[in-house]
């Protein structure tokens, strides 16, 4: 597989591919429905008012499924996920377009398991880093 | 609406702390699967395309990572009301152990972690942190979701 990222390719410090996102009301309508979490602060814009809000936001779930993509984006197809960690600093409206982005923090090896550690975060059009996070992978070795 | 300035005592910190929800068993079907990747946008052939998924480390289709925060009805009985009207979700933490396949099902339970006050920019604020734990039809803990609902 092309694309696939191996264990040797990585350096600490390295960038992983950025993805942007274009959430819309739409998307959380959807989100809402996929998910079960219905709570109206997500789509009805009286009710986020409401609740103290400028209108409608992200399900934090949503945000979190975001950063979930960046790294299994990045670790393609023979890669594992271990861990994926993050807080909803702040808050996402949609037509606001968000971008994933990560940085590889650490490269180790562990019970046989060649692991690597990331910095992940959502920023917004602004540049504020609205959710921060991390991330552990296990990637496949070039020597099997 | 009028939210207590101090809230939280410690004995109803210490009543909270370990309170467990019933289990809630679910079960993962392909086309849920499929419409929560398309609800994220997340086009991953692992998560739809069957072929392309059995070329994957996991032979097959799988859930996307977040999948399973469908899984509903987990509820949590504290012994005292949370009468704060509003919910905001401070973040939360996966560990996987196991990848979540079509066809599995899943059973919940939550379990309160930790319970602490703050006053911040919303007044008063309880942050409660429950560990879920997913196990599979062959008992195996599939993931665990720490989770930080804020309550004010």
């Amino acid at each position: 597989m092309a694309d696939q990222v191996y264990w040797e390719d990585v350096t600490e410090g390295m960038e992983l591919p950025s993805i942007v996102k274009e959430p819309t009301t739409r998307q959380l309508v959807q989100y809402a429905g996929a998910s079960g979490d219905f709570y109206e602060i997500h789509y009805d814009k009286d009710f986020a008012i409401g609740n103290q809000l400028d209108g409608p936001i992200l399900h934090g779930a949503l945000k979190s499924a975001f950063l979930g993509q960046l790294v299994t984006d990045w670790i393609g197809p023979l890669g594992t996920l271990k861990r994926l960690q993050c807080q909803y600093r702040g808050m996402d409206a949609p037509g606001n377009p968000i971008t994933a982005r990560g940085t590889v923090t650490r490269k180790y090896e562990e019970d046989g398991l060649r692991l690597v550690d990331c910095e992940i975060r959502l920023e917004n059009a602004e540049g504020q880093n609205t959710t921060p996070g991390y991330a552990t992978v296990i990637l496949p070795s070039r020597n099997g | 609406m009028s939210t207590p300035a101090n809230f939280l005592t410690e004995e109803m910190r210490q009543q909270a702390i370990g309170v467990e929800s019933p289990p809630v068993t679910f079960e993962v079907e392909k086309g849920h699967i499929l419409r929560f990747a398309e609800a994220i946008g997340d086009p991953n052939p692992q998560y739809t395309d069957e072929a392309e998924a059995r070329r994957g480390r996991n032979g097959g289709l799988v859930a996307p990572p977040t999948f399973l925060r469908s899984v509903r009805g987990v509820n949590l009985e504290l012994p005292f009301e949370l009468s704060f009207s509003r919910r905001l979700d401070g973040g939360s933490d996966w560990e996987y152990f196991h990848p979540v396949r079509p066809g599995d099902r899943i059973t919940a339970v939550a379990r309160v972690a930790e319970m602490t006050e703050r006053s911040g920019r919303l007044g008063t604020m309880v942050f409660m942190t429950t560990i879920t734990t997913y196990s599979n039809q062959f008992e195996e803990v599939v993931a665990t979701q720490t989770n930080t609902l804020i309550a004010y």
